[in-house]
């Protein structure tokens, strides 16, 4: 059976790896001696080699950001909606790259890689990295392409924190930096959220203080509790209540509803699933929990919570930005309470303050924080033209 | 080109950083940027607007100003543009004292409402003027505080804002010496370089 694609999917991808032998010294003071990075790439790379895109992946993505895997044609990558031939990432104009991040469960060394020294599975003994170590790793992998500066760092969430750091630390290295619904710290809000997160796993029986892979076990109920919160701070109340809110009768419209679809059309009296949003809640969290790793969890929930650039420049974030060089787009999404629109207009302030160029967009959409994940036209609109400006600004000349 | 416009980029050095105060679609910014390397930024609120400016390579913030400018630093760029914008605004005078914080000089154009067209309309019709150039009815309007040539004189008096050029032309944007002797009568668009006093 021939299975035919979307004509502007990048098809069938194969991820890669590469091993490295340079040791990388860690922001908390550890080294890793060596380390695989599993990666992706769609389009062609040019020879001026001057069309080269990264794109970084936020708390639960991975390398695989586009196209199909072979054998599962069902599932297209986890930004499949912005990357292909003539969507917002334009692979007839770029070449895209995207890694799983260190400490990710992608492939990429992890908590649930072993460990060549002992030959045991890392688990919690893999030390915790920060935004900064991942960028790092992320230019061993540009200098393994041979790719000498990118045309744009992208990213959403964390992966728009990303795009910061790559602002600050290599500004020579980056045309543009694209970030979109992220923000210049954690809040205490955004902190206690990933707490409990935290709680849910390492309080689960099955966790045994990270090393459940020796144990052969894994806790699936704490990872799935997780996801279940960190899925709620993904979207809003508007989208909790358009997709759960569906029951239209004589006395009820999907305006008084509320989003409070029953599962079974009738209450249960008792404390088993009675709404769709329960049920959803715990698809979700659990489907979630089936192909993620918990310690890779609690790692990215520490790297989220760390991000501070402004830790270096007594606080004040401006002067991060004093030696970048590059171009800067930002978005933000009117009901993301993750990182709501004022985070991004916190970061356009500081920017516009060290004098860097600067576009800024606030999108109304109704989606939440996952809004960065969606095919909002307006939002798409101006991220694909802002994009081509991109390749006409650096790449237009080159063959 | 409109021009109001072209009028305006005779005052930009080049090289300049311009910040251009509801820059419309960015032909203005795309323009300097082109002929003149300004390094501008826009500020627009204006959802196609916006889309535009990206797609003129024009870098655009979506920021209301009628909320204010205070996230822009003082003396941060050599040119603050108003052009076409100072009558939609809540507050135009204190926006005019933010250009000119935020920039060493400003330019500001507005359409003047001392012309004898519309002088004329109201003292024969007796009803709020509506035209090609002004066709909004008085409820609905963007335009909340229209002004006229002698008017923003005495403004910029009040405010010790000294003037350095002010051009005023007719609808052909002509600035005729009968317009030049006549101005807050004959002139449509009143386009002001202004510096403080």
């Amino acid at each position: 059976m021939t299975i035919t694609l979307p004509e502007d999917s990048v098809g069938i991808v194969e991820p890669q790896q590469l091993h490295f032998d340079e040791p990388l010294s860690l922001r908390s003071g550890k080294v890793l001696p060596a380390y695989d990075i599993v990666f992706e790439t769609y389009g062609e790379l040019n020879t001026k080699k001057s069309n080269a895109i990264l794109i970084c992946h936020a708390l639960s993505g991975d390398h695989h950001a586009a196209g199909y895997h072979n054998g599962d044609t069902k599932k297209p990558g986890w930004w499949d909606s912005c990357i292909g031939a003539g969507k917002a990432i334009d692979t007839n104009l770029f070449f895209v790259v995207c890694m799983n991040n260190l400490g990710g469960c992608g492939g990429s060394t992890g908590p649930a890689s072993k460990d060549p020294e002992t030959g045991k599975y890392f688990g919690p003994d893999f030390p915790v990295v920060t935004v900064r170590d991942w960028v790092k790793s992320q230019v061993m992998l540009m200098d393994r392409l041979e790719i000498p500066k990118w045309a744009a760092v992208v990213g959403g969430s964390l992966g728009g924190m990303q795009a910061l750091r790559w602002a600050i630390s290599y500004p020579e290295r980056i045309a543009h930096a694209i970030c979109i619904a992220a923000a210049p710290k954690l809040s205490a809000q955004n902190i206690a959220f990933n707490e409990v997160a935290r709680q849910s796993i390492t309080s689960d029986p099955d966790f045994h203080q990270g090393y459940y892979l020796e144990h052969g076990t894994y806790p699936k109920q704490g990872l799935t509790l997780a996801r279940m919160v960190g899925h709620i701070t993904y979207l809003s109340d508007s989208a909790m209540r358009a997709k759960f809110g569906k029951t239209v009768s004589d006395f009820e419209t999907e305006k008084t509803n509320f989003g409070r679809d029953l599962r079974s059309g009738k209450l249960s009296f008792g404390f088993d699933v009675d709404f769709q949003v329960e049920s959803y809640l715990h698809y979700q969290g659990e489907r979630f929990s089936e192909n993620f790793d918990a310690n890779t969890y609690l790692l990215m929930t520490k790297a989220l919570d760390y991000f501070d650039p402004s830790v270096d420049f007594e606080g004040d974030l401006s002067k991060a930005f004093l030696n970048s060089d590059c171009k800067f787009m930002l978005v933000s999404f009117t009901t993301d309470w993750r990182f709501p629109p004022e985070r991004s207009r916190e970061l356009v302030n500081d920017l516009l303050k060290a004098g860097r160029e600067v576009t800024y967009l606030e999108v109304e959409a109704d989606q939440g924080h996952d809004a960065f994940l969606l095919p909002i036209p307006r939002y798409i609109s101006a991220f694909r033209s802002y994009l081509c400006r991109v390749h006409k600004e650096i790449c237009q000349d080159a063959p | 080109m409109r021009p109001d416009l072209e009028i305006i980029q005779q005052w930009i050095e080049p090289e300049s950083r311009v910040l251009d105060l509801g820059c419309g679609n960015g032909t203005l910014l795309n323009y300097l940027k082109s002929t003149k390397q300004v390094r501008g930024i826009g500020l627009e609120i204006d959802e196609e607007n916006i889309q535009c400016c990206i797609q003129n390579g024009v870098n655009v913030i979506e920021q209301n100003l009628d909320e204010g400018l205070s996230n822009f630093q003082s003396g941060s760029f050599e040119t603050v543009l108003l052009a076409q914008t100072l009558q939609a605004l809540s507050n135009p005078d204190k926006l005019i004292d933010e250009m000119l914080r935020i920039g060493e000089r400003g330019i500001v154009t507005f359409p003047n409402f001392g012309n004898w067209k519309s002088r004329l309309y109201l003292a024969t019709k007796g009803r709020m003027p509506v035209s090609k150039f002004m066709p909004h009815q008085w409820y609905d309007t963007p335009n909340i505080h229209f002004c006229t040539v002698k008017d923003f004189d005495a403004l910029c008096k009040t405010k010790n804002i000294h003037v350095l050029t002010r051009t005023v032309v007719d609808s052909q944007h002509q600035g005729s010496w009968a317009v030049k002797s006549w101005p807050n009568f004959l002139g449509e668009i009143a386009i002001y370089h202004i510096t403080k006093g």
